[in-house]
């Protein structure tokens, strides 16, 4: 993050203030390096058994924006810092994400930099390798990005996709929205209903796990299929009905984006 | 991480939830045992898999007479069940669970599972218990009455009431219904669950309640604060791949193709499966080795993939981020060191210390075949699995 401009003002482990980490001071508490360096955004890469606590230090202590890259927190946990979170002004990204990047300017988030090109196009994604590959495709169209972020393949995650789809539809900056969705829950089917009402401008989606079977977990706590809910098949339908365009093969992202949005 | 049937039954009688006497067996020697020691049939044999739809798989049978009961166990015990959850290859009963038949006079269904569009536990529970509850769900969702749990204050009295009300129980037994779920959801919380399900809940002819059946999912997640949960895994009902995969921490599925896929991150793997089948391929494998992978990982993974010998060629498929490139070839190098690679192997290689990844690579002397492209990678081991 340092590498890629962003303004890393203090790092926070109990029992290690004082200490430097590539020239940025480490505080005991969250509270303390908000209160000395005024950091307003957090990172958060805590152990899963702890990650949930960090969340909530971070947002008691008047952050802003939290984005927890830790995979594997217990759901319960989860259940109850988004409880937490509920009447505060500090939003999260993720759990288990790559975090957010506005390319040209800031960073959060451990994505490699150098596939990113400044632009109009947004991303949203429930899988972070997989904003890796359209992002890079998207580049390779000689497009650019406004702002992508992952928010995590979990069951109980921060912003949501209709959380960010407003923030899109507001931002001056982005002329349309890639959206990359996978199998289990109806993260997807929810959007395609409020993209079809309130969002204006053009939006690709792609659904990953189209051939996976059912009643296994493949990798995301969230990403398991129960009965007929949750297929990719049964969001591809929904957002198509929705007026969204939807591109089956994830290789043709690229293309679909420029031919819609370029 | 699921468990079986009667391994649910236990820890419900830890929470004082009232089930069936009954024991669960291996053999038939230990099944007679078991009805011996219940008293007078009728029994009930039941198969223990990890799977739905056990009854209309035959795998549930009651017998009236214990001659009946010696030939039910003996066509249970063994045989191969296929239900809609077990996939047409089916799976093999080591385990009956024995118990007493019990006189129902209504079958309920209870269930509590976590929601996620309103991020708290959601407890369900139907007078249309015992068939399908996904149809009742889908046809009549009226008939499910629903309750959801404040993460601030916990399950209340009222819910457990407006439950038992709806279930339209006996006055007799409300009180012991509010028992009965309050315990369910106490269960489900201090086990990390993910899904608890009692389905039949039944009322006895004698006026008693009763969880006849039952299913526990746990949140794999919250394991780590659960050892004693661990140890009730049943490694029978694992593929020994996937097995010896999650001693590594990798996440492998055993699938029914001749492709076998490396991929870091579950979305992308899930993709790359996706675009290997559009391509005319099958995927023998999903694994993604995730996002903190040290070379060993990588290395243990690469071997696991190709241990299974239906495996014809291997595409790896890398986007790193917080997995680097470098660290990624060195695994594969390492693994590659050990077994001697006798499929095809493809490459596709992108993100953090991509270039140093690929020297390492080329330095290395092993044989694969490099793709710029996802797309490309897919087709090319489409063509040379057909080749082969």
């Amino acid at each position: 993050m340092l590498e890629y401009g962003t303004k890393v003002v203090a790092g926070v482990t109990p029992g290690k203030a004082g200490q430097q980490v590539e020239g940025v001071l480490v505080y005991h508490t969250v509270a303390d390096a908000v209160a000395e360096q005024g950091a307003n955004v957090s990172i958060i890469f805590v152990p899963p058994a702890f990650a949930p606590d960090a969340i909530m230090e971070a947002a008691a202590a008047g952050i802003g924006v939290m984005a927890c890259i830790t995979e594997g927190l217990p759901t319960l946990d989860m259940v109850r810092v988004k409880h937490y979170l509920k009447g505060r002004s500090a939003v999260l990204i993720g759990p288990n994400c790559p975090g957010i990047i506005t390319p040209g300017a800031c960073k959060l988030g451990i994505m490699p930099g150098y596939i990113f090109q400044p632009g109009n196009i947004g991303v949203i994604s429930r899988s972070g390798t997989l904003t890796y590959e359209v992002v890079d495709q998207i580049s390779k169209q000689g497009l650019g990005q406004s702002t992508c972020l992952g928010i995590g393949g979990d069951p109980i995650i921060g912003l949501n996709f209709i959380d960010l789809l407003k923030l899109f539809a507001a931002d001056p900056q982005t002329g349309g929205v890639v959206l990359i969705g996978e199998i289990g829950g109806t993260a997807e089917e929810e959007a395609a209903a409020f993209i079809k009402e309130h969002f204006p401008k053009p939006v690709v989606t792609f659904i990953a796990g189209q051939t996976a079977p059912p009643g296994r977990r493949m990798g995301h706590a969230g990403a398991i299929i129960s009965g007929k809910s949750g297929t990719a098949q049964e969001k591809m339908a929904v957002l198509k009905a929705a007026g969204i365009r939807v591109v089956v093969d994830l290789t043709k992202v690229g293309e679909a984006v420029k031919e819609l949005m370029g | 991480m699921k468990i079986h049937e009667y391994q649910a039954k236990v820890l419900f009688a830890q929470y004082g939830i009232p089930i069936p006497k009954g024991r669960a067996a291996s053999s038939s020697t230990e099944a007679l045992e078991a009805a011996q020691d219940l008293g007078p049939p009728p029994y009930v044999v039941k198969a223990q898999i990890h799977a739905g739809g056990r009854g209309k798989g035959g795998g549930v049978k009651v017998a009236q007479t214990l001659d009946e009961f010696t030939s039910r166990v003996s066509e249970i015990l063994g045989m191969t069940l296929v239900t809609h959850q077990t996939g047409p290859e089916g799976k093999k009963v080591l385990k009956v669970l024995i118990e007493e038949g019990v006189p129902i006079a209504q079958e309920l269904y209870l269930g509590i599972v976590v929601d996620r569009a309103r991020s708290c536990p959601a407890i369900m529970a139907s007078r249309s218990g015992g068939m399908d509850i996904e149809e009742v769900a889908e046809k009549t969702p009226h008939l499910i009455h629903r309750e959801w749990i404040d993460p601030a204050v916990g399950f209340q009295a009222f819910q457990a009431r407006n439950i038992i009300y709806r279930l339209g129980l006996p006055a007799t037994l409300v009180k012991s219904g509010i028992a009965l779920i309050t315990q369910l959801v106490k269960l489900f919380e201090q086990l990390d669950c993910s899904l608890v399900e009692i389905n039949p809940l039944v009322v006895t002819r004698d006026d008693r309640l009763m969880a006849l059946d039952g299913k526990v999912n746990f949140d794999d997640n919250a394991l780590f604060r659960h050892k004693e949960i661990l140890e009730l895994m049943d490694p029978s009902e694992q593929d020994p791949l996937e097995l010896e995969a999650n001693k590594f921490n990798l996440n492998y599925i055993r699938l029914n193709g001749n492709i076998g896929v490396m991929v870091n991150g579950a979305g992308l793997a899930m993709a790359t499966m996706d675009l290997i089948k559009l391509y005319g391929g099958e995927p023998a494998n999903f694994l993604d080795v995730g996002g903190g992978a040290s070379a060993e990982t990588i290395a243990n993974g690469f071997r696991i993939i190709l241990s299974d010998e239906r495996v014809k060629a291997v595409l790896v498929n890398i986007f790193g981020g917080i997995l680097r490139c470098d660290v990624l070839a060195e695994g594969l190098i390492e693994a590659a060191r050990e077994v001697v690679l006798q499929v095809p192997l493809i490459i596709r290689l992108e993100g953090t210390n991509v270039d140093r990844g690929r020297e390492l690579l080329n330095q290395s002397g092993l044989d694969f075949i490099v793709s710029p492209t996802m797309a490309e990678a897919a087709k090319k081991v489409g063509q040379l699995v057909q080749r082969n």
